[in-house]
Order: structure tokens, then sequence, then C-alpha cells
């Protein structure tokens, strides 16, 4: 009996049989309003701080513009939040229940992470539609991946995020073949039909037209509120746009946190961030 | 392609998984032309007298039963490396382990008509003196249980060697070294005569399969038609898999296999099965090979046969499944009338040949046709 009940447990361990027994994932639990919490996270590079004893707390539904200059540590923080990095101290939880430093990347995009990479990365041998499909919000297992037949809910969900990124002209296009500013869009709308709970966006606007960033501030801030958006950024006046609250990193910390005025009156970021640009 | 509306899309894409099936024009060419080709060969050796020009004499039917089971070999390379870009320079080992096990069949269907004329022992056990049969030969009198075996040993190979491999997310170049290390460390293994597979000389003077004398023109041309036939299936299986949603995990893992794991999908899991998958296949096509060259030994593990199953791949055409059968059977044929020329020649042609079909046919011979892959999954 208890030799059964280890070879279960160990079995359970490997998860050598996941892709036939999926594992129930519990919900997450924002009781208390925090949906992302990040305490003492550390990473370093070659003894280089990427991130250094960083704290960040995310509510549930707000839109957070993180801001910092090169090498402040953006890009490393979503790095650590959708598991590509593992930090070498401090911690990471989706709502109170999921730590997020003991899960893989497809785990955490499972539980409800969705991420826009800075440079757009889309599947450019599959066409734009086949990249929504692949995106799409569904059981990602092996099973249902084989015997899968989109349902005209899902469909018109596609058709729908086509419109909205401005693609249905080309459904049927590889991807490799658009343009820099339509693979951006594919990359959002991407992120748009994977139905996350909690969006990292990082750069969304580099390569758009005005107009372009002008519709994606309008995204952004439309899908606040129902869900949680995290915006990395360089673009100031877009992020003046979009902001209620800002946070600037500044190699590997935060340096402040507040609205869109506190931190331009704040006299360290002027030293160290805006007053660069300005 | 551009100007296409939504509501075309919107109109073909549910039932794009059943419709591929039957609207891939090269996949059904490739249907075609096998069907005929073994129709006629069996035909022609079957009602034809050797007099006759028609005739096609039982030499030629069990060379093109070598070459079909040497396509079903590269068609399961194709779908592991063509498909999902996981180069295996190992595939030979899982080919040589389904064809041991068919061999092991064959052994025990020899009976008391050995050498020694043991009932229970084969030749070799005899030879060392051995007293009774070793518990993994248990069971290879029946051909159900062979069949069991021919694709649960190598898949089972399979899935512990991807579960490592692609867990530890070992990719690439790394990947295809351990690969070849696996079929090599086997072939040292079964060299050994202690390990009870023949050793050196492995596992021959098969008399008969399931009854029928392995010798007789009949039991070739059937052994023959079963090869074609399993190529068929395993064709069609294949292209439902790798045309279904599945298949376009698969190839989203080979071309950007970190995006993969962002959007949400275990792609070590996806790789492992049909790492799998491809190695079952694999041990099907050794099982069918080993009764129609009638001799399985280690020699069939040398690291250089998996590489040759690679350059048939690519020669063919890789990422598309009659590609990697039409390279496999080109090739084999082109070996066939070198070897019988300038035998110590072929290894150069086989590397001139990789190369300029690296350098000026990156998409093989199916490339040169110019058909495109997209219209040969019914896109």
């Amino acid at each position: 009996m208890a030799m059964a009940n280890s070879v279960r447990k160990f079995i359970r361990k490997t998860r050598l049989f996941d892709p036939i027994f999926p594992e129930k994932i519990p919900d997450v639990d924002v009781s208390h309003e925090v949906l992302l919490y990040v305490e003492g996270l550390s990473v370093s590079f070659d003894g280089f701080k990427a991130l250094n004893n960083l704290n960040l707390y995310i509510d549930d539904g707000e839109l957070r513009c993180l801001i910092g200059a090169n090498g402040a540590g953006k890009t490393t923080l979503m790095d650590v939040i959708t598991g590509k990095t593992r930090p070498d101290q401090g911690m990471a939880y989706f709502g109170q229940t999921h730590n997020l430093l003991n899960k893989t990347e497809a785990e955490i995009a499972t539980l409800g992470v969705g991420r826009k990479f800075q440079k757009p990365t889309v599947f450019e041998h599959h066409t734009v539609f086949e990249n929504l499909e692949l995106a799409l919000h569904m059981d990602k297992s092996i099973r249902s991946s084989l015997f899968y037949s989109m349902n005209s809910e899902q469909l018109d969900r596609i058709t729908e995020v086509l419109k909205t990124i401005g693609l249905s002209q080309v459904p049927r296009q590889l991807a490799g073949a658009l343009s820099h500013g339509q693979k951006q869009w594919l990359e959002i709308g991407m992120l748009l039909v994977s139905d996350p709970r909690l969006l990292l966006v990082d750069e969304p606007v580099a390569g758009m037209t005005p107009q372009e960033t002008e519709s994606t501030a309008e995204l952004l801030t439309s899908l606040a509120g129902d869900r949680t958006v995290v915006v990395v950024e360089h673009d100031m006046a877009f992020v003046r746009s979009i902001a209620r609250k800002v946070t600037v990193l500044h190699q590997g910390s935060v340096l402040a946190e507040g609205d869109m005025e506190e931190i331009q009156n704040n006299p360290d970021v002027i030293k160290v961030y805006l007053g660069d640009s300005n | 392609m551009i100007g296409q509306n939504m509501s075309s899309t919107i109109a073909t894409k549910p039932g794009m998984l059943s419709s591929s099936l039957l609207s891939s024009k090269g996949g059904n060419t490739f249907l075609g032309i096998l069907f005929i080709v073994t129709l006629c060969a069996a035909l022609g050796n079957q009602l034809f007298p050797p007099e006759s020009v028609l005739h096609v004499d039982t030499y030629t039917i069990t060379l093109l039963g070598k070459y079909l089971s040497y396509a079903l070999l590269a068609m399961s390379v194709d779908i592991i490396w063509g498909y999902c870009g996981i180069l295996s320079l190992g595939h030979g080992a899982f080919f040589a382990l389904g064809g041991y096990a068919m061999g092991m069949y064959l052994m025990r269907q020899i009976g008391d008509r050995g050498v020694y004329g043991n009932p229970l022992l084969p030749d070799f056990m005899v030879f060392l003196n051995w007293s009774e049969l070793p518990w993994f030969w248990l069971g290879f009198d029946s051909m159900i249980y062979t069949v069991l075996m021919v694709l649960l040993v190598p898949g089972l190979l399979a899935f512990i060697f991807g579960w490592l491999a692609f867990r530890s997310r070992v990719t690439g170049v790394y990947l295809s070294i351990m690969t070849q290390a696996l079929t090599y460390a086997l072939m040292l293994a079964f060299f050994r005569n202690e390990m009870g597979f023949g050793g050196n000389n492995g596992l021959t003077d098969f008399k008969d399969i399931l009854g029928y004398d392995l010798q007789s023109d009949s039991t070739r041309v059937v052994l023959f038609v079963t090869t074609a036939m399993v190529l068929a299936v395993v064709y069609l299986m294949s292209q439902f898999i790798l045309s279904s949603k599945f298949g376009r995990v698969i190839e989203a893992i080979r071309d950007a296999e970190s995006r993969v794991r962002f959007v949400g999908f275990k792609t070590e899991n996806y790789k492992i099965w049909l790492f799998v998958y491809s190695a079952m296949i694999a041990a099907i096509a050794g099982a069918l090979y080993v009764p129609q060259v009638g001799i399985i030994n280690p020699g069939e593990f040398a690291p250089l046969n998996s590489i040759e199953v690679v350059v048939w791949v690519a020669v063919g055409g890789r990422g598309l499944l009659y590609g990697a059968v039409l390279g496999a059977l080109l090739v084999n044929f082109a070996k066939t009338q070198f070897t019988a020329i300038l035998p110590e020649a072929w290894l150069f042609a086989l590397g001139a040949l990789f190369v300029g079909v690296t350098i000026f046919l990156p998409r093989g011979i199916v490339g040169l046709l110019n058909i495109r892959k997209k219209e040969s999954l019914g896109r």
C-alpha cells in the first residue's frame, strides 16, 4: 500500500502522464485585490544585477506603465514573470496561490498571463489566421489539438480580433510576409484571442504610425478593468496618453511610483530618466 | 492569397481537417502511383510466365519491397525532422529494433529445422551452450505478441529518450549527437553474444512466416503488397495528424519553440509524443524489412545508416511526406545501380549528392517540382 502510494507520488511528481490526464488548475485567487506580487526579486547575469531587490504589486484590473532607461530591468522582470528567467532571489505570485517561480512558461500562460514581446515574434511560416488559432484561449493538450475543429464561437472571436487589429483582409497571408507594424498588431491580436487575465505588453507602439499608436492606446485603456495590463514603453507621449499609474525602474529596482504628474515632478526621476530625454 | 476575403476563409477553415486528406494533390498522386505500381508488379509476378515480357521477377519484387520499407523509414525521419525540426541521426536504431523483434519471431518459427535441430533454441544459442530460452525471447512464437513488441519496445525507448532529452530542453546539434550515441551504443550492445540476439551474425536462416515459406514467390509478393499497404495507411494517418492543429503546433515548435511555450503549449510533451510516433513507424519499417531481406544484424544500428536516411529525406524534400518517400526510392535505386558498377565510390557519390542537394535544392526534388507546402496541406 505504501509502495503504491509512493509510486503514485512519483508519477505525479514526474508528470509523466500529463498529456493523458491533465492536472486541474485552481482559479486565480484575487481576494486581496492584488493580482501580481513581486517581492525582493534579484537576477544577475555574470555579476551584472539586472534586477536588484525589486518589489512590485499590480492590482487586479489596473493599467500600469513601466518606464525606465535601457538596462533598467523591464524586460528581465517580464522574463521572470513569464517563467523564461529564474531569479536568484525573491518571489513572484499570481493571485494569492500561484507561485510563478516554480512553473514553466506554458503553465504560466495557461494560468492567464499573456505576453507581447518587444521584438514581434509571430509564427512566420503560419498564416495570420493560424497564428491567431494557435494563440486561442482553449485546451492546449495534445488530445484536444489532434481532434480539434474550430467552433463558430471561436471563429467569431478570431474574425472580431482580425477586424480589431486591421488584418481582416489578409487572414491567409503568411505572417512572415507582414510589415513590422502589422506583425506588432498580429501579436497584439494573439494576446487578445488568448484571453489572458494579465497582459504584459513590451513596447507595443514601436514601428507604428501616430494613428496606430492612438488606436493601441485606446485598445489598451479599454482592456483595463476586466483585465490587468502592464505596459513597458519608451514613448513618453504614449505613456502620458494611457497612464494612470506609472512605475519607474532604475538599475533593477523601483525608483518611483505614482501618477504621471507625480512622476514628472519627482526630482530623482528627472535626474535619471526624464532629464535625459527632455 | 492576399486578396481573399474573410468569407472564403470562414467557409474553408472548419472543414479543413477532413478535406485536407482528399484535396492534397501531391498526396493523391503519390497514393495513386503507389497503388498502380504495387498492383502491376504483383500481377506481373503472379499472372505472367517467366518468359513473358510482362513478367516481374521475384528479385525485383523483393527489391521493391525493401525500397518501400526504406521509404517508410524515411517518412518517419521526415515527420520528426521536416515537421518538427528535430534532426534525429539515430532513427536506424528504432528501425533495427523493430527488425530484431520480427527477426526473433522468424527465428522461433524455424523450430527444429535449424542446423542443430533443437526444437526450442535458435542455432546460435545451442552454439553458445545455452540450455534454455532467455526470458525476453518468450512470447515471440506468437505474431500478435511480436507486432506488439515491434511497436512497444522502440516506442518505450523513444519515450524515455525523448522524456530525458526534451524535458531538459536539449535541442539542435546536441540532440543529434545524442541520437547518434544512442544508436551506436545499441550497436555495440547487440554485437555482444551475451546479449542473446545472435551477436555479430545477427538473426538469419529464416524459414517461414505465419506458416508460409519465405522463399516462395507468393509469400514475397504478399510481403511486398503488405509493405505498400502499410506505407499508404501510415501516410494517411500521418497526414491526418500533421494537418490537424497538432501539426500546426508541431510546425510552430520547429520555427519558434519558446514562443509556442508562451502561448501555453507544453512543447516538450508534443515533441515526446511525435518522437514516439515517429520511432514506431521506423520500427514497423524494420519489421517489414527483415522478412524480405532475410537477415538482421547489428550492422543495421550503424550510425552511418541513420545518416543515410537523413540524406534520403533531404534529397526528396523534407517537410513533405511523399518527398521523403521519393527521396528514399531514388537514392536507393541509385545505390543499387551504382554499387553494381563502382561499389567503392558509392559513399563519395552519396556525400556529393548531399552537399549538392543542400546547396542547390534546399527543398529537395519536390521543391524542384515547385509544389508549395501550403498547397499540399490543402490550404
